[in-house]
């Protein structure tokens, strides 16, 4: 989408500091089986159940490449204006742990395949942009189990061998705001284009922040990297901390030395797991059981030909078709399902602007309060564009219609109509029914009138109060207004 | 039944194939045959593992589809592989303690499709571990010993494969090649071994040595025998090795009786240098002449770099090595140490205790080579050199078809006779390597004897695909001459 360019920045200073962080997100890729095996990927199985021999790295064994990986890997790259290289090459990286069966991960080292890119978003009201490197294909380890056993560790090699996509990012982002805000849009890039059901608490969405600080104008500071960020908000706590922690150290003289941390919510503090002395030497060569991975033009227009419309470039439609307010255009599209919802109750009743409204007014009330998503919405878009419809065409007002909606968010009544017959709540259009009311109204507060005619317009609001009280809400609040004003004015 | 003129074991492939579709023999009883013959000559040491119930049930199940008409071409004829090969019916060791009393779950693609073919597993042979080895002296278990003169070695890492064919304990074997492990010991026990093009013959099941490199083959008495048994060992195998080619089986057996008139034979300066024993040379010499004779025409090559082949391997071998023999580490399968304080010293025993030494030495200058600061002046470089001498194998093929030389520079030498000096060992691969590195098809056949009465390799090298061809002129050799029928004294 965009091309990449260095976001100008805006100095957000932290007692005097610039702080820089860098991302390294692994994305898991929603196969069905694993990057080089037959196993099946799928969560919360029995331990060592979803592991094939090929995952156990048994003698004899060999890798052989999943297209569907590949393929979601372009699809990120072309949602996010990558270059996606035709030919990339798996490396193997060796160290010894027992949770890595083959004494190697097989990632992509010098040659990724998908090269470059962009992530657009908001910042409040500020658009900003953070220039990806690279994102990479590479195979998950499995997980050390310690708890379970006595003076021994259990190996569950399930995750082993499961698909990933690490996205890189440059050093462009300057706070923890910043930070959260790029990765909530990757998240929601990700999840929008299906390659990654970005499910947080289960690892699916994995993040490493890269955190320096330096005076403005300085060289980059040492980073050190806060690994498997797995929530929005110890994201934001982490960072926080820790740009805090970078600045008294050095503030109290001391140096900051490259380290890898880890991020305890207990505490809300990040420490050191290991530092750059303990650096393993991975020993990275091309994996000689993987031909270089060749990608032709026309997989990738064929990828591209069956992508569905970006979040971003939806939102563009959303205010040049039907009119919406940028801010209501990049709300609707924070999700498929939530822009899908709002284009089938915009189109049913021709009112894209109320179907916003009520969106991101009512609907989304709702939704969260019973925290559900809008997938499981008890009003149905059609039930709200009848709705909406009723207002428009000035059958009910507003007020009765969120009379309406909470009738049918708790099932009574099949649509707006019967909802509307059922309780009365048709608006008065007969004027001599309401000039009686009105009548009616005025001569029981004498006192109100003769306020309103000294000048006080509150007076003339708490009348049409008491008139579309006595109206039981079923006037129309202008024509009241109109005819008040008539009748005192 | 027909009584048959000649034993089961002086049959090569075709002729018990034969025998055995006529019902003049029955599966069990050649599968019997051989078995006992095994356990006679057990003080060779070509076997790692026999299971006679295994192989009767096999041979049974052969007999009972050669009755109802179902038989595959090589039904009923045993078979023996080496024990890189990974079998569900017997051990697989690769000849290290590491993998002692390991048992796949699943057998390699070369033995799947032999046994659809129809052929009896007789049990599994030894090697040097992990295929690491030119003597067959690197085998954790027993060294095994050449027919010919049992003082001397096999040649390696197949050792155990060729002397099973020698000695007539098996009709024909599986090795592995990765610098010349078929074609070395062929040429040292005097049999018939190839190597085809990389990528050929699917390594799915193939304990790894060296990924780029490795490649299955057969070896047998002649080469018709080895072209059946290649027939049925190829073909892509794409869902379980990404480096097996796509190409289609073959029938390698369809030009064996083609005319050498007008082949050009390309003759490699650098393959009769100084480092070649008379002996061979002279061996070598005659068998040129007698392709001459046949109607072929020599043609003067050069492979300029025939002896960085040397350095060039000995880089990117143990480099993919160490990577390769990572998964050996106490966890999941295999040897673990007894007693350990923590997880480091658990890799650290169990792996010390688990390899020999050739291993150890390959890990370490495969993991020295790929070191940081080290990588590009070793690996890239040697990278760099391949491509280079595959590019030299390509300007040659411009004026010849197929290359001749000596598969190696001398005889088998004697146990132990290259002592604690594994360069030795590392020189005498010198005519191997540079096939290997190239990918290309090669194979060893028998020309003649040297010092001590001792076989000589002829080694054929064919450009990509050629393996037909290979196996022709090799044929047509066997058919004037008679070096691969001969039999060591006492067998």
């Amino acid at each position: 989408m965009s091309t990449p360019t260095t976001t100008p920045v805006k100095s957000l200073l932290v007692r005097g500091y610039e702080v820089v962080i860098g991302f390294e997100t692994h994305a898991q890729l929603s196969t069905q089986s694993k990057i080089f095996s037959r196993a099946a990927t799928a969560f919360g199985a029995e331990p060592n159940t979803q592991a094939c021999a090929v995952d156990l790295a048994l003698p004899g064994t060999l890798p052989v490449m999943n297209r569907g990986a590949v393929e979601r890997a372009i699809e990120f790259g072309l949602a996010v204006g990558s270059h996606i290289a035709p030919r990339s090459i798996f490396a193997r990286k060796n160290y010894f742990y027992p949770d890595l069966p083959k004494g190697y991960q097989i990632s992509q080292f010098e040659i990724p395949v998908v090269q470059g890119g962009a992530v657009d978003f908001y910042l409040g009201d500020e658009k900003r942009t953070v220039r990806l490197v690279r994102a990479h294909l590479e195979e998950d380890a499995g997980k050390s189990l310690h708890e379970d056993f006595i003076g021994q560790s259990g190996i569950d090699l399930n995750r082993a061998g499961t698909p990933l996509l690490e996205i890189v990012t440059e050093p462009d982002m300057r706070s923890s705001a910043e930070a959260v805000a790029y990765a909530k849009e990757l998240h929601k890039i990700v999840t929008w284009i299906g390659i990654c059901d970005g499910n947080m608490q289960e690892g699916s969405f994995r993040c490493d922040a890269n955190v320096s600080v330096r005076k403005p104008g300085a060289p980059l500071g040492t980073r050190r990297e806060i690994k498997n960020l797995n929530s929005f908000k110890f994201m934001q706590q982490a960072i926080d901390f820790e740009i805090r922690w970078q600045i008294e150290e050095i503030e109290d003289g001391r140096a900051i030395q490259q380290a890898t941390v880890l991020f305890d919510p207990d505490t809300g503090e990040t420490r050191a797991m290991r530092t750059k002395e303990d650096a393993a030497d991975y020993r990275y060569f091309p994996d000689p059981d993987l031909p270089p991975l060749v990608i032709a033009p026309d997989w990738v227009d064929r990828v591209r030909s069956e992508m569905a419309e970006l979040p971003r470039v939806m939102a563009q439609r959303f205010v040049s078709d039907y009119g919406l307010p940028e801010y209501d255009a990049t709300t609707l599209t924070q999700s498929k399902a939530m822009a899908g919802y709002f284009e089938a109750v915009a189109k049913t009743s021709g009112q894209a602007k109320l179907a916003s409204n009520w969106i991101m007014g009512e609907v989304s009330r709702r939704l969260n309060a019973s925290e559900t998503g809008i997938e499981q919405s008890a009003v149905t878009s059609v039930q709200l564009a009848g709705l909406i419809a009723r207002i428009a065409d000035g059958t009910i007002s507003n007020s009765a219609g969120r009379q309406v909606f909470e009738a049918l968010w708790n099932g009574e009544g099949q649509d707006a109509d019967a909802v509307i017959e059922a309780k009365g709540l048709k608006q008065i259009s007969d004027t001599g029914a309401l000039d009686r009311i009105i009548d009616e109204v005025v001569a029981a507060n004498p006192d109100n009138v003769a306020q309103f005619k000294a000048g006080k317009d509150k007076a003339f609001n708490a009348l049409v109060g008491q008139i579309m009280k006595a109206s039981k809400g079923k006037a129309n609040p202008q024509q009241v207004n109109d005819l008040l004003r008539k009748k005192i004015g | 039944m027909q009584t048959v003129h000649h034993a089961p074991h002086d049959l090569g492939v075709a002729e018990l194939a034969a025998a055995l579709r006529q019902g003049q023999l029955s599966a069990v009883e050649t599968a019997q045959h051989f078995l006992k013959r095994a356990q006679a000559q057990a003080s060779l040491g070509a076997f790692l593992a026999l299971d006679e119930e295994v192989t009767i049930a096999q041979a049974r199940a052969a007999d009972a589809r050669l009755a109802a008409g179902t038989a595959g071409p090589l039904e009923g004829v045993p078979l023996a592989h080496k024990d890189i090969f990974v079998t569900r019916d017997f051990p697989t060791t690769a000849g290290s303690k590491m993998l002692k009393g390991y048992r796949s779950p699943f057998d390699a693609t070369v033995v799947r499709k032999l046994r659809d073919a129809g052929m009896v597993t007789l049990g599994k042979l030894n090697c040097d571990e992990f295929a690491m080895g030119s003597s067959n002296e690197n085998s954790a278990y027993h060294p095994a010993r050449n027919p010919w003169d049992r003082t001397r070695v096999p040649g390696g890492s197949s050792g155990g494969s060729a002397v099973a064919v020698a000695a007539r304990l098996a009709p024909a074997v599986t090795g592995t090649d990765t610098g010349g492990s078929i074609r070395q010991p062929a040429s040292f026990c005097g049999i018939t071994g190839i190597k085809p093009t990389y990528g050929r013959a699917s390594r799915y099941g193939m304990v790894a040595f060296a990924s780029s490199l490795d490649q299955a083959g057969p070896m047998a008495r002649s080469a018709e025998d080895c072209a059946l048994l290649l027939s049925s060992m190829c073909g892509p195998d794409p869902d379980r090795d990404s480096t097996s080619l796509d190409r289609r089986e073959e029938d390698f057996t369809r030009s064996l009786n083609d005319s050498l008139e007008g082949l050009r034979i390309g003759v490699p300066s650098e393959f009769f240098g100084t480092g070649l024993a008379d002996d061979v040379r002279a061996a070598v010499e005659a068998c040129l002449k007698v392709y001459e004779g046949l109607g072929a025409k020599l043609v003067p090559i050069s492979l300029p770099r025939t002896e960085l082949s040397i350095p060039v391997y000995y880089i990117i071998a143990p480099a993919e090595a160490s990577s390769n023999l990572s998964r050996f580490d106490g966890v999941k399968f295999g040897h673990r140490a007894g007693e350990y304080t923590d997880l480091v010293d658990m890799y650290r025993k169990t792996r010390a205790e688990g390899f020999g030494d050739e291993v150890k030495r390959r890990i370490m200058i495969g993991t020295y080579v790929l070191s940081h600061g080290y990588y590009d002046a070793y690996y890239l470089q040697a990278q760099k050199i391949r491509r280079m001498i595959a590019d030299d194998f390509q300007q040659a093929f411009r004026d010849c078809d197929l290359i001749a030389g000596p598969v190696a520079p001398t005889v088998a030498w004697k146990l132990g006779g290259h002592g604690n000096d594994p360069l030795a060992d590392y020189l005498a691969d010198i005519f191997t390597l540079p096939a290997s590195l190239a990918g290309l098809p090669g194979m060893s056949v028998p020309a003649g004897y040297g010092e001590g009465g001792m076989p000589v390799g002829l080694q054929l090298i064919g450009n990509y695909f050629s393996e037909a061809r290979l196996l022709n002129a090799a044929h047509r050799l066997q058919q004037v001459t008679d070096f691969h029928s001969r039999k060591p004294e006492g067998l």
